[in-house]
């Protein structure tokens, strides 16, 4: 087994730990490049099925080609998809700076999505090497009643084994590929020729490396139009992968405010 | 976090084919884990651009002097408290590995993160700060990765600026945290000396260490190896689920150990129901050729059958020729996270594998705060503590001993729905049928005896590392050293006899917080009586006194007669037992050391015996151990220390009036005691229980 194959496994394992420990459970696409390793992973563990439903928060603000993707492979994999709507900004905590606020939407979103369909565990696709407080997360990680992280009280898990039982009124983040790298992204994805939004290759001299809502993401210079230039470019850089995305850097708790009030 | 750059260090291969090494950073709080992650980051270049202002910026905003551990301590309320709450991870590029650093939080209230990020890793650093030398924390850290299972440890002896690089007292910290380490069956890889704070010995050689022979942390990090999945042990497949989504029954599950091949002849624990492996199952599908034949350990797979068998989540296959075992009842070392300590009688949810099955708790033994590794006698494992327990399972579980396959022996301990605790599988007890003729009363006893025979790695490896500390030291340097190393009651026994009195006097004259206590049998000599009353006197103490049940004493004597030691050694034993060991027993209840009297040269079978043990779960010490009987003579002379007056008398060593007499001047000095009886089983057991 080389590293991509161990990564797969583990994240094989988690998946099919969720699905055989919770009850009713979700896999949330944000349409990027980890949630759609995450599918593909989905598919693995489940020998070609997803077998629960797909849920794509939707801000209403992403880019076309992101919902050209959708429209594609929702179809295509056979997907059982639901879309949710966000509320508009005015339903946001408004002592968030701008951005982090417009980010918020997709909280209260998830939120409502969460009661219409009592969901008790949702399947993101966060990594720990992306940002961090991501990287003290748990891979069955609680949430409480209205959606919040207490970071303060993180139940141990060790060896494999998981805390599965949220209190009633709660619901477990389930985290499968919590463990890979960015890179390690880009080699399964290639390996494994898995489809991607082509905004992340470049085009005249840029390309996104971080997909977000189109009004606060923007694009890093960059001339990685292949997957393996993409790597090899991520092999040479000091530039955080999030660095586009505006609502990481307002201030310097935005972030973490974020996701205890249940931001991904 | 966002960290992906190269370094000077790093050859042009290509990223997938670099080993992967999760490498988790423990020790006592404040010993410099986050100084030493900043520093090799910094220094290996592998700090995002921007990373090292940012986190100035911070420290400046707080007004306080930049801090490395804001690298890590990414939550508001650990930088405004100065303290890591929960592990954290980060990325390091070496000459040919790619290293995830997983920092573990030092304070002992976030000991279940700790556990957390240590149980993901293939390999550990343990900070020691050369001026603090090994503290709890590191004791108590050192012995949860050896519960962890984590075998590759390399010890960094960090602050060595603030000891002026003192090469003598580095090698002091490394003998005792090596003797800790190898007490608990971890040899470390390398013990290195380093200033995190200024660089020395993290990735460069300087002139301060150079008389260091060993690695730096850098090239420590270097040999450290990915764990692997064991594939040259007997097949181990728990079963996560089976699914029917189309025509085919997939039992699908993660390969733990030994590897599975189509036509393979395989067994369902529990259960025993056979068949054999008709299919490995992929997706995407490969064609008919390329079908996998064969799958192994680590791999997450799915196979089919050759039969309808009833499978379900919980249950292992393994070879028919090699099962594992169906316990029923099973017992445990194991850590304990809960802040409701673990009782016997205790219901909790016992998970191995995909298996789970309610269990009650029908013992526990060396019960034990791993960073003070000296029992408090208690029956149950506190918060954050360590213990053995033995278990009793509604439903049999399939497992192993954690030394026969590491992966099937692991428990973990879920209480009020979470995850609670966690350990190694010492052993097992097959669910039999016709196991229904043992009472369970007769199997609590059993299990009670043999973990209490088991005494703690631990507390083994705590004795050892005292032993050689105290090897060089004066009697009274080992009281006043055991006194600071133990944080507990530490409990004397004394019988009166000269040892005795020399300790005591050393105690007495020294105040120390030490209780002395002696044990009444009822049959002691007069003169016994009357040196206990005037050493009270001279030294201005109360002795406490501990007597034998009265209960148990009426039955003895119905059974045995009131001098029936003389007529069977059964009986002899049992009056000892009555009058001296369950008194013990009592007297050391609660109390984590023991300082008792004993010298190698009293007897054959003494000189088995060390200068510091661990017996009862406490740790002992024989502060005289190492004195000749002339030694002895002089210090008491020397002092004017009160003396049983039959030592005049050729008494030398002197118990209980019925069994003790004088002794020639060629005898050995225990020739009196019990002289009736063979010389290599003359004790009455209060001195010899390892």
């Amino acid at each position: 087994m080389d590293r991509l194959d161990e990564l797969e496994s583990q994240s094989v394992f988690i998946l099919r730990e969720a699905f055989a420990r919770l009850k009713r459970i979700a896999i949330l696409w944000s349409l990027g490049k980890d949630s759609n390793v995450m599918i593909w992973l989905a598919r693995k563990a489940f020998f070609g099925q997803v077998p629960c439903p797909v849920m794509h928060v939707d801000t209403g603000k992403k880019f076309a080609e992101m919902y050209a993707f959708r429209e594609r492979y929702a179809k295509e994999w056979q997907l059982d998809l639901l879309i949710e709507p966000c509320p508009p900004i005015d339903a946001v905590d408004p002592t968030l700076p701008p951005a982090a606020r417009s980010a918020a939407r997709k909280t209260e979103g998830l939120k409502l999505a969460l009661a219409k369909h009592g969901f008790d565990g949702l399947i993101a696709g966060i990594r720990r090497d992306e940002e961090a407080t991501r990287a003290k997360e748990r891979v069955f990680s609680p949430r409480g009643a209205e959606g919040l992280w207490d970071v303060r009280d993180q139940p141990p898990e060790f060896w494999n084994h998981f805390n599965a039982s949220p209190p009633p009124g709660a619901h477990l983040r389930v985290h499968p590929i919590l463990h890979w790298t960015e890179s390690d992204i880009w080699a399964y994805t290639k390996r494994e020729n898995i489809p991607i939004v082509p905004l992340y290759l470049a085009r005249d001299g840029k390309r996104y490396r971080s997909l977000g809502d189109a009004d606060i993401t923007s694009p890093i210079a960059s001339d990685a139009a292949t997957i393996d230039a993409i790597i090899a470019e991520l092999d040479a850089t000091r530039i955080p992968e999030r660095s586009g995305r505006a609502m990481d850097h307002e201030s310097e708790d935005a972030f973490e405010r974020l996701r205890k009030a249940g931001y991904l | 976090m966002n960290v992906v750059l190269s370094s000077q260090l790093r050859p042009a291969a290509a990223l997938p084919v670099r080993p992967l090494v999760r490498v988790v950073i423990v020790g006592h709080v404040d010993h410099g884990k986050s100084t030493l992650i900043g520093r090799l980051l910094h220094e290996t270049g592998n700090l995002p651009d921007g990373k090292l202002d940012a986190l100035k910026a911070v420290s400046a905003r707080r007004g306080m002097k930049f801090e490395w551990s804001f690298l890590l301590d990414a939550l508001q309320t650990e930088r405004d408290q100065g303290i890591t709450i929960d592990t954290s991870q980060i990325q390091l590029r070496t000459a040919s590995r790619d290293i995830v650093l997983i920092d573990a939080p030092g304070h002992a209230e976030f000991l279940r993160n700790m556990i957390t990020g240590a149980a993901q890793a293939d390999a550990a650093l343990l900070l020691i700060d050369a001026g603090e030398g090994v503290r709890d924390q590191t004791r108590r850290h050192g012995y949860l990765l050896h519960l962890l299972g984590v075998r590759q440890v390399a010890v960094v002896v960090n602050k060595m600026d603030r000891i002026g690089f003192d090469a003598a007292r580095f090698r002091d910290i490394a003998a005792e945290i090596t003797g800790h380490l190898v007490g608990l069956g971890l040899t470390p890889t390398a013990v290195i000396p380093v200033s995190a704070r200024n660089g020395d010995g993290v990735v460069r050689r300087t002139p301060s260490t150079a008389w260091h022979q060993g690695p730096t942390v850098l090239e420590a990090l270097d040999t450290f190896a990915p764990a692997r999945a064991p594939a040259d042990l007997a097949l181990r497949f728990p079963v996560q689920a089976i699914y029917k989504f189309d025509e085919r029954r997939i039992i699908a599950g993660r390969v733990e150990s030994g590897h599975i091949g189509v036509g393979d002849e395989i067994v369902v624990m529990p259960g025993q129901k056979r068949a054999r492996v008709q299919t490995i199952e992929a997706w995407p599908a490969p064609d008919a050729a390329h079908a996998p034949r064969v799958a192994s350990a680590g791999q997450s797979i799915g196979i089919t059958l050759d039969r309808e068998l009833f499978v379900e989540r919980g249950n292992v296959i393994a070879p028919s020729a090699n099962p594992s075992t169906a316990a029923k009842r099973l017992k445990a070392r194991v850590f304990w996270l809960n802040a409701r300590p673990l009782a016997v009688g205790g219901v909790i949810v016992a998970r191995i594998g995909t298996a789970e099955a309610r269990g009650v708790v029908t013992a526990i033994a060396n019960a034990v705060d791993p960073g003070l590794l000296a029992s408090d006698g208690a029956e149950v494992i506190g918060q954050n503590h360590v213990g053995e327990i033995a278990l009793e399972l509604a439903q049999p579980l399939a497992t192993d001993p954690h030394t026969s396959d590491a992966g099937m022996g692991r428990i973990v301990l879920e209480f009020d729905g979470r995850i609670a605790g966690g350990g190694l599988v010492l052993s097992v007890e097959a669910a039999a049928a016709g196991a229904a003729s043992h009472s369970a009363a007769a199997t609590r006893a059993a299990g009670t005896h043999e973990l209490h025979s088991d005494a703690s790695d631990a507390l083994k490896g705590h004795a050892a590392t005292l032993a050689r500390l105290f090897e060089a030291l004066s009697p009274a340097k080992r009281l006043a050293h055991l006194r600071r190393e133990i944080a507990g009651r530490i409990v004397f026994t004394t019988s009166f006899g000269l040892e005795d009195q020399a300790i005591l006097h050393l105690i007495a004259e020294r105040g120390s917080d030490i209780e002395i206590v002696t044990l009444d049998t009822g049959r002691l000599f007069p003169e016994t009586y009357a040196l206990w009353a005037e050493t009270e006197r001279r030294y201005g103490l109360r002795i406490r006194a501990v007597y034998p049940r009265q209960d148990d004493l009426e039955a003895l004597i119905e059974r045995h007669g009131i001098n029936g030691f003389y007529e069977t050694r059964e009986a002899r034993v049992a009056c000892c037992h009555v009058r001296k060991i369950v008194p013990l027993e009592r007297a050391l209840g609660g109390a984590q050391g023991w300082i008792a009297g004993l010298r190698a040269e009293q007897s054959a079978h003494r000189r088995d015996m060390a200068l510091v043990t661990a017996e009862r779960g406490l740790i002992k010490l024989n502060p005289l151990f190492d004195w000749t009987r002339e030694q002895l003579a002089s210090f008491v002379a020397a002092n004017s220390i009160p003396v049983n007056p039959l030592h005049a008398k050729g008494f030398a060593s002197i118990g209980c009036a019925p069994c003790t007499r004088p002794i020639g001047p060629d005898e050995p000095e225990r020739a009196g005691r019990w002289w009736w009886e063979d010389e290599t089983k003359k004790e009455c057991g209060l001195h010899n229980r390892a």
